[in-house]
């Protein structure tokens, strides 16, 4: 049976012995890509690749800044109007023009691509209507004052309306897959690599590289081992256990940066009674962290430059709100909390809670850069303060599932969790985890402590409905000092991303955590 | 005979029903994939559309049900992940497992039995206890650790060969495969060896233990009275007798070679099934589970199958129809 099976199916891969040549360059990711349809699937790991073969009105840069893409000049023309001139004499791969009826088309399939486990339909929602002014003008009309229209745009890749019943099979096998990027698409063998070649009449000049391998390779050891032993040229994610090693090796380069993603605990905030809260004897006790003051003396005790130092290994930034420096709406007035576990007994005390009480903290362990350790390490600082805090972790497919809970809330007390914010601006994360949670406008969707705070709110729904960016980063800041003060939830660090290369080349490092080879420049 | 099988048959049948009933209640446990596959923007109707649209808001009895009755229609459900037919995804992979697992057993059997004979000829000299030895390590020592070293030594130290995934594909006869160019050969043989290590040592020491209980059993005795060759008495009077009980061990080894590839697949990022099977349970993407899982038992099953018949051919006295199985 098998001989009849692999005649069929090694068809698909047998494009990828391509010659090798000094421009090629093979990349090793983690994950597997789930589909090479660009509207499929909402994730890092698809969005990294795709986005090379098709292209956005507006790119975000290495840092997450909004920079021209296939729109050169975009702005709001009224509170809910914005308009978009495009680029013109830009090219899909097969040589037609890409002209506004090909971005209506992208936006409109957006929300209707079958079987999509996560969809894009998220950053299309707020359009109203577009409106084709001229061949490369176009009016977006929003429902209410959109101010993260350009940024949720450059999420979403603009395919050719050539193909207007290109399922995402047809996107898979090749057949569909015609974008305007920098490169192109050659072949997608499920589970072993994609490749893609260089697009001569790219916009913005050719590639750096012909031809551009992704290979997925799961296992931490394996990726670092085919970086030494030359099988490929670039890796993700490099664990912070083989740093060490690696610096010493003249053959490996290594690029550090800063991500978007922030570790923080979630804290169950409104509960009456918490399910893994009890006093020293194991009764069930009032959820003591509905306290502001418990939350305080919860995030004093942590020491964010041992879990930096030790558990992170020197990689990874200490936090003190939902954002790293840099990013638009971080507040310049927020410190790194200071790590005092007199004053967090003081104010355990104070809150009635002299001898402290029994808590458990939740945690996944395939998830973050160490994360099953940064849960220990923050349950024995917890325990030294007189909270007893018992570990558990599990494997994110149980654990996401439990953290966010039914109606009733999450499972858990106090969790670990992380947030990247795909927008690179505070919002989002704002926007997710601490607004009230409303199912209806979903915000405070992923709120899992309920924290819940009119006044932060209010200047949050301020920010959104603000389109001026001076004033809007100014309120998100205000916002985030709102919700950092009342410990609505406690960060612990923003994760650092290490990638590696061969000798000769270097990484430039993304906040976003994608990895791509437009990135990679000669060292 | 035919009896045989169509019994074998129906058993597989209900063996395979039980094991969906037993996937089906055991990922629903776990969680909802919903969770892990949506993106953290989107909002809570978008999110309660995903889970209608892969029908995870009806009760588990509906969806079971529905299940079945797709099942009946040769429909193993579309993969909550990849939105393909699970079924195709399983079998795309399968032609990547099937070469690993064959170069596996060759591999096991080439080296096993040669070795596990001379061990059961001399058990006493330096070369038998050298090779039993040996064959501790083989099944001591961790499959991922095994993995990792041959990479560091033959791929990274050496740099002799490739650190991992599959390689160009070569035709011969209409067939494409690995097997056929030296490009795809150089990927295959470590994750092979990787894989063939465990059960080399098994083959080897089955071996041994068989030759050295036929080595004292009158017939051989008689044959060597009789003035036959030694080689004569080893090559026929021997080997064929043990190779009853190894017949058995290779076919079921066979098997779990192919189920149980997990590992090296994982290290080796080899592209087979283990690795599909390995990231739909963490993705829960349950009809991806279910399809493999209903692939590898009926698997087993046609082994076993063709065990028993190898069995009665190499046993004469073995008549399946009489074997209640």
């Amino acid at each position: 049976m098998w001989r009849s099976l692999s005649t069929a199916t090694f068809a698909v891969g047998m494009v990828m012995g391509a010659t090798a040549h000094a421009e090629d360059i093979t990349i090793a990711v983690a994950s597997e890509v789930t589909a090479m349809d660009p509207h499929y699937h909402n994730t890092g790991n698809n969005n990294q690749i795709v986005g090379l073969i098709y292209d956005r009105m507006l790119h975000q840069d290495s840092n997450q800044q909004l920079e021209p893409g296939l729109a050169v000049e975009w702005g709001p023309i009224a509170d809910d109007v914005w308009e978009f001139k495009l680029r013109e004499g830009v090219k899909f791969h097969d040589g037609t023009d890409l002209t506004a009826e090909d971005i209506v088309f992208s936006y409109e399939r957006v929300p209707n691509v079958p079987n999509s486990p996560s969809s894009f339909a998220t950053y299309t929602a707020g359009i109203a209507e577009i409106t084709v002014v001229d061949d490369y003008t176009l009016q977006f009309r929003t429902n209410g004052p959109y101010p993260l229209l350009p940024i949720d745009l450059s999420t979403i890749q603009i395919v050719s309306s050539e193909n207007p019943d290109a399922t995402t099979e047809d996107y898979n096998a090749g057949t569909a897959s015609i974008g305007s990027g920098p490169y192109k698409f050659v072949s997608y063998t499920p589970g072993e690599s994609i490749v893609l070649e260089a697009n001569p009449d790219y916009w913005a000049g050719a590639p750096q590289f012909d031809t551009v391998i992704y290979r997925p390779i799961s296992s931490d050891a394996a990726r670092v081992a085919a970086l030494l032993a030359g099988d490929v040229d670039v890796i993700s994610g490099v664990p912070t256990s083989d740093i060490a090693t690696l610096e010493g090796n003249p053959d490996i380069v290594l690029s550090q940066g800063v991500s978007n993603r922030v570790i923080y605990l979630h804290v169950d905030s409104r509960r009456v009674y918490s399910p893994f809260i009890t006093d020293n004897d194991g009764n069930q006790i009032f959820n003591p962290l509905q306290d502001v003051n418990v939350r305080k003396a919860i995030s004093m005790a942590i020491d964010r430059d041992t879990i930096v130092e030790e558990v992170m290994e020197g990689v990874a930034i200490p936090a003190g709100q939902v954002l790293p420096e840099g990013f638009f709406g971080v507040s310049e007035n927020i410190d790194v909390p200071e790590y005092d576990p007199e004053g967090a007994k003081a104010l355990l005390a104070e809150a009635g809670y002299p001898d402290g009480f029994k808590l458990t903290i939740h945690g996944p362990n395939d998830r973050y850069i160490n994360d099953e350790q940064i849960a220990q390490a923050i349950a024995q600082m917890l325990t030294r303060v007189g909270i007893e805090t018992a570990v558990e972790t599990m494997p994110r497919s149980v654990y996401f599932g439990r953290a966010t809970g039914g109606d009733d809330g999450s499972e858990f007390s106090l969790m670990l969790v992380g947030w990247g914010s795909g927008t690179g601006e505070a919002s989002s994360p704002l926007r997710a985890l601490l607004h009230t949670r409303d199912d209806d406008s979903g915000l405070g969707r992923t709120n899992r402590g309920r924290y819940s705070s009119a006044p932060f709110d209010a200047t949050l729904q301020l920010a959104l409905n603000t389109v001026d960016d001076d004033m809007r980063a100014a309120l998100l800041a205000r916002a985030t000092e709102i919700a950092m003060r009342e410990v609505g939830l406690i960060p612990t660090h923003f994760q650092v991303n290490t990638w590696g290369t061969r000798k000769g080349l270097r990484y430039i490092p993304r906040t976003d955590e994608y990895t791509r080879p437009t990135n990679v420049v000669p060292e | 005979m035919t009896v045989f099988i169509i019994r074998r048959l129906l058993q597989s049948v209900l063996v395979v029903a039980v094991m969906t009933v037993l996937v089906f209640a055991g990922v629903y446990a776990i969680g909802n994939p919903v969770e892990i596959l949506i993106s953290q923007d989107a909002t809570e109707a978008e999110r309660a559309a995903a889970i209608a649209r892969l029908g995870l808001d009806k009760s588990l009895p509906e969806q079971y049900l529905a299940f079945l009755g797709n099942l009946l229609k040769g429909d193993l459900g579309t993969s909550f992940v990849f939105g393909e037919p699970a079924l195709q995804l399983v079998l795309e992979r399968f032609p990547a497992t099937m070469e690993l697992a064959i170069c596996a057993m060759i591999i096991a059997i080439f080296i096993g039995v040669p070795l596990g004979l001379y061990a059961g000829l001399r058990p006493d000299s330096w070369g038998g206890r050298t090779i039993m030895t040996g064959s501790i390590f083989g099944f001591s020592l961790p499959n991922f650790w095994q993995g990792l070293m041959l990479i560091m030594l033959f791929a990274v130290i050496l740099q002799w060969l490739p650190a991992g995934g599959r390689g160009e594909r070569g035709e011969f006869l209409g067939i494409e495969s690995s097997f056929f160019s030296w490009d795809g050969l150089s990927h295959l043989i470590l994750p092979a060896i990787n894989l063939a290590l465990f059960k080399t040592s098994l083959v080897i020491r089955l071996t041994r233990a068989s030759v050295r209980e036929t080595i004292n059993l009158d017939y051989v005795k008689f044959a060597r009275a009789k003035g036959l060759k030694s080689s004569r008495v080893i090559g026929l009077h021997v080997l064929k007798n043990i190779m009853i009980p190894l017949v058995t061990i290779i076919g079921l080894e066979f098997g779990s070679v192919i189920a149980f590839a997990v590992v090296t697949e994982t290290v080796f990022a080899w592209p087979g099934m283990g690795k599909l099977i390995i990231d739909s349970i963490f993705q829960l993407d349950r009809p991806v589970i279910v399809a493999y899982l209903i692939v590898i038992v009926f698997l087993f099953i046609t082994i076993n199958l063709v065990v028993d018949i190898l069995y009665a051919i190499l046993d004469p006295r073995v008549r399946l129809s009489d074997q209640k199985a």
